[in-house]
């Protein structure tokens, strides 16, 4: 999975937990989920289940305290989906 | 000096009608809101019928944001934000998200316990070695206070927000702890309220104890008969009631409608002594409680009109009305009207006392009685006690200017609090 389709299959997972529409509609890779989505930090951990589901891989505690933003997201689900 | 409080907004979520209009209706017109429901049936209740607000998921969007409804499972939760929110419109206010804190408002939305449901998605996947995906929502839904939680900021109380739990006196408390707050000058308005989930795992417990009925299965409105001599056990309900109490300083110079007074209550408990248990009352401390919200009101025995009665259709209705003839020293020709709102709703548990309020105040200031349903058959201990012409069966048109509304709740505890008609 290149790049871009790993940011199309996650933009759809974010969506709905995001409160800042424009931030979401220039979602690049530095977008950080809590600082520009405006995402409350609750549901942060919703967004890893979430993320787990669609990609059928399982998220630790120190995996998810490295998710921040969509590049920190990005990396750690392509290095789950390689091992 | 303390500040009189009115009620300026209501809302209702009822298991015969949703929203104040439709809920009026339907006292008016003595429309049941029970039930038959196969779940229960399948699952074995002796009680198989129950009341439970109707409730479109469309209508839920009007109320919640689709982020709101992501996980979203507690119904006591949906009940009392639609009813607080309701109220605080209805009170002339905005539920704009990026509204200015106001902090001369507080909550106090009471329940008995929260998102049973929720509880038990989670229980089966605790119990399942998925802890770590129980996701954010399980708190915030399950905590007693879930409801203060989300209505206090979906509408941006800043004054105390909180929950009251009593059983089934949780609404009545609930009305006379902001009275108090704002009699006291702590607050300005107070949204108050109560609410309870539907469904078997909140009603079970009660079924077990064979206090539900269970000999109208096969004919659910008929089912809900307090005062009757066939009441034979109460029937489930649920739902939410709201209202914004208000300083009448305030409400004026708002230009508020006042739907009426709130002159004054009282709450007790009967310590489970003298005849009280976990379970039935204490008749003298039920007595004191009458007794302090006249006192308190300043208001005489003799100017009350009518009675919101507790009555839930089980054999302590007798009970409730000897005591409210011994606490009012009144009886015979000489007592007030009855209205045993349950008869249409069945018992909301923790909701019952905010329901039966709105259906109290509603009734004060469109100065009619509602029909009492399924007392054609008025038992004789109260038939001894007060005369027919007491219990309206039908649609009254009556002038009232003084309603006790009075709850009673498991754990012997107590509540009763005076409304008055509220004349500009």
């Amino acid at each position: 999975m290149n790049k871009d389709e790993l940011i199309a299959k996650l933009k759809p997972i974010i969506e709905p937990y995001i409160q800042d529409e424009a931030a979401f509609k220039n979602l690049s890779e530095d977008t950080d989920f809590v600082k520009d989505l405006k995402i409350n930090s609750a549901n942060l951990v919703d967004i890893i289940l979430d993320i787990e589901d669609a990609f059928d891989i399982r998220l630790e505690n120190e995996d998810m305290e490295q998710m921040m933003d969509v590049k920190s997201a990005m990396s750690i689900v392509k290095s789950k989906l390689e091992a | 000096m303390n500040q009189r409080v009115v009620i300026t907004g209501m809302g209702v979520v009822a298991p015969n009608g949703v929203g104040l209009e439709s809920f009026l209706q339907s006292l008016k017109e003595g429309v049941s809101g029970i039930q038959h429901f196969p779940e229960l049936e399948d699952l074995k209740f002796s009680c198989q019928i129950g009341g439970i607000p109707s409730i479109s998921e469309e209508f839920k969007r009007h109320y919640f944001t689709d982020l709101q409804l992501r996980g979203f499972n507690s119904s006591g939760i949906l009940y009392g934000c639609i009813a607080g929110i309701d109220a605080w419109k209805d009170a002339g206010f905005d539920n704009n998200a990026d509204s200015k804190l106001d902090d001369e408002t507080g909550l106090i939305f009471g329940t008995g316990t929260s998102g049973v449901e929720k509880f038990r998605e989670a229980i089966y996947k605790l119990d399942d070695g998925q802890v770590r995906r129980l996701g954010s929502t399980v708190v915030l839904q399950t905590m007693t206070s879930g409801v203060s939680a989300y209505l206090s900021g979906i509408l941006g109380l800043g004054n105390q927000v909180t929950t009251n739990s009593s059983a089934c006196s949780t609404g009545t408390e609930a009305i006379i702890m902001g009275f108090d707050r704002i009699c006291s000058g702590k607050a300005k308005r107070m949204l108050v309220g109560s609410c309870s989930d539907h469904g078997p795992y909140v009603w079970g417990g009660f079924d077990a104890m064979r206090v539900m009925t269970y000999k109208h299965n096969a004919n659910p409105k008929k089912g809900s008969r307090p005062l009757s001599a066939s009441a034979s056990g109460f029937v489930p309900g649920s739902g939410a009631g709201a209202l914004v109490l208000e300083s009448l300083e305030s409400a004026l110079e708002r230009g508020a409608t006042i739907y009426a007074e709130v002159l004054g209550g009282a709450v007790n408990s009967g310590g489970q002594r003298q005849g009280g248990t976990l379970t039935a009352p204490n008749s003298e401390s039920v007595q004191k409680c009458i007794k302090k919200a006249l006192e308190f009101s300043e208001v005489q025995a003799s100017e009350i009109d009518v009675i919101n009665g507790h009555l839930t259709a089980t054999s302590k209705d007798s009970v409730e009305v000897q005591n409210w003839v011994q606490a009012l020293d009144r009886s015979g020709d000489d007592f007030p009207h009855i209205n045993a709102t349950k008869s249409m709703i069945g018992h909301c548990l923790a909701a019952a006392g905010a329901i039966e309020s709105v259906a109290s105040i509603l009734q004060l200031k469109d100065q009619f009685l509602a029909p009492n349903l399924n007392c054609e058959d008025i038992h004789p201990e109260i038939a001894k006690l007060v005369p027919l012409k007491c219990i309206p069966q039908s649609y009254t048109q009556k002038p009232l200017n003084i309603l006790a509304k009075a709850s009673f709740g498991f754990g012997d505890v107590n509540a009763c609090v005076l409304f008055k008609r509220y004349k500009a």
